[in-house]
């Protein structure tokens, strides 16, 4: 398995270090100023000599990230399943959830200030509302698809409301919550990024976005590249923890996690 | 003294596998669905407690829709199901029906195991009865060794042994069953057919099995009702000339072969 993960991970690998190469020799035999386009050593060794800010920061990114992303995971599976209970009820209310998905959060996110006050709290509400529909919309597909040989099944045992629910409906849903999972993780990670750029100033630390906002107004473009690598790191490690523990609750009864 | 001692004294009480089926009685059942199809059209049966019914008939005729009508999954648009336990069976009454689908229908993220118990977990019984029970008729059904696989890693053969161990684990007095070996190859279905014959006879449930492979009713039934083209009507009810011991070598005896034609003339006539 170790050999397999290799061997896949070879072409890739390879491909960043020509890029990387490229783009180092490039820079400099056309000797582009560096606060245009650093060479790729420039922002490693940024990212070393910084290493202590960027990690600090990351922290405070991915709290935010983690909280907002943990409320959607919660609030979507449960809104998810509130609609699922009534055809009534989701035809009420789905088209509203549609408007998270559409809401441009930059215009949003002052409004955030003026409700939670500058700060982690206003953040994570933004990482909430970019990330909460894709939970809401999977589960809701989820819950719909289960089988209808299997819902006569539970009728005919008198099966209760609530032991369809936990026995039958949401399992048979995890599936796709991961899916949705899935892309929540990422897309909370851009919300707190995008929320530290207009709510993110508080006492502390700040976190990555703020980061690169001030690296920007210093002209250090390679601390920005650096802590942009950082941000895109965190989206890829939470993904990457969510898919982990979708194949694992998922190993032995579904193909996707094969 | 007398010469009756040394014979044996009949038991105190009946053998559980005897006449422990409930009866079903359908009574000019009509169903209409929403938008006009007409399925059934004034369906008339009277089943016998502890016996062995195929339905036979043209696919989509409305077989499937007299079943759920019987498991109470469905609604008669006019006309009525009426099930009758046999005398003293008031107590047992819990669950007296279950039903296996065309497709074994298993959670996929339950074990063997706990799909078999399944039933009685949502009737509340304790972890370790409901385990017991399933463990049993996973061994009744010849998959004692599988109790911890998930159905992923079983054959579409064993799945279908899975469905028919959950449906029994409640030890229901009436089986309904729909086309429930129609997706696995033939040499399975004949096993699995050998397998419910052995279970029915040890257990003495009522049995409605709906096919469209006539020598399979012939084989599995002791009475086969033949339905019309939809909307079903019953074109035949006809108990069949044939041992009650069933052995793969009775497949090719004449009185089979005899009664499959028979069959087969009637669903001609009356699906055309």
């Amino acid at each position: 398995m170790v050999r397999g993960l290799l061997l896949r991970s070879f072409p890739p690998l390879v491909a960043l270090c020509a890029l990387l190469a490229l783009w180092e020799v490039l820079v400099r035999a056309f000797g582009v100023r560096a606060f245009l386009l650093p060479p790729p050593s420039a922002v490693f060794a940024t990212g070393v000599r910084d290493a202590g800010q960027l990690a600090s920061s990351a922290w405070v990114t991915a709290e935010a990230a983690l909280i907002g992303f943990g409320l959607s995971a919660v609030a979507g599976v449960l809104g998810a399943v509130v609609l699922a209970s009534s055809r009534l009820l989701e035809r009420a209310l789905y088209p509203y959830t549609i408007f998270l998905q559409t809401v441009p959060i930059v215009a949003v996110a002052p409004l955030l200030v003026l409700w939670f006050g500058p700060g982690q709290r206003a953040v994570a509400a933004s990482a909430f509302i970019v990330s909460v529909f894709p939970v809401i919309a999977n589960t809701l597909s989820g819950l719909r698809s289960v089988e209808p040989a299997l819902r006569d099944l539970f009728r005919l045992y008198g099966a209760r409301r609530l032991a369809t629910l936990l026995k039958l409906e949401l399992p048979g849903a995890l599936p796709h919550i991961f899916t949705g999972l899935r892309i929540a993780s990422g897309l909370a990670v851009i919300g707190a990024i995008v929320g530290e750029f207009v709510a993110g100033f508080s006492e502390g630390t700040a976190g990555l976005g703020i980061l690169v906002l001030a690296a920007y107004r210093q002209l250090r473009t390679d601390l920005m590249f650096a802590a942009v690598l950082c941000a895109s790191g965190l989206g890829i490690v939470l993904f990457g923890v969510v898919s982990l523990a979708g194949a694992r609750l998922l190993r032995r009864w579904h193909p996707s996690a094969s | 003294m007398t010469p009756l001692a040394s014979v044996p004294a009949p038991p105190a009480t009946p053998a559980p596998s005897l006449g422990s089926g409930i009866r079903v009685r359908v009574a000019r059942v009509h169903r209409t669905f929403p938008g006009g199809v007409e399925a059934l059209d004034g369906v008339e049966l009277d089943i016998t407690p502890g016996s062995f019914v195929a339905l036979v008939g043209p696919s989509g005729c409305g077989k499937s829709t007299l079943l759920r009508i019987i498991a109470g999954l469905d609604e008669a648009t006019s006309g009525g199901v009426e099930l009758v336990p046999a005398v003293g069976q008031a107590e047992a009454w819990r669950a007296p029906i279950a039903y296996v689908f065309q497709d074994a229908h298993l959670l996929p993220w339950r074990s063997v195991l706990d799909n078999a118990a399944l039933p009685l977990e949502l009737s509340g019984v304790s972890r370790s009865e409901r385990e017991a029970a399933a463990r049993q008729v996973l061994a009744q059904v010849g998959l004692g060794d599988f109790t911890a696989r998930y159905p992923a890693e079983l054959s579409g053969g064993m799945r279908m042994r899975v469905s028919l161990a959950r449906a029994l684990v409640t030890r229901p007095r009436l089986l309904l069953m729909d086309e429930p070996f129609a997706a696995v190859d033939e040499l399975t279905r004949g096993r699995l057919d050998d397998q419910l014959r052995a279970l029915w006879h040890e257990l003495g449930m009522t049995v409605l099995f709906v096919t469209h492979s006539l020598s399979e009713a012939a084989w599995l039934a002791e009475r086969v009702v033949v339905f019309s083209r939809r909307p079903a009507r019953v074109v035949r009810d006809r108990a069949l000339e044939l041992p009650r011991e069933r052995t793969a070598a009775l497949r090719l005896e004449p009185a089979f072969a005899r009664e499959v034609q028979v069959l087969s003339e009637v669903l001609e006539r009356g699906g055309g």
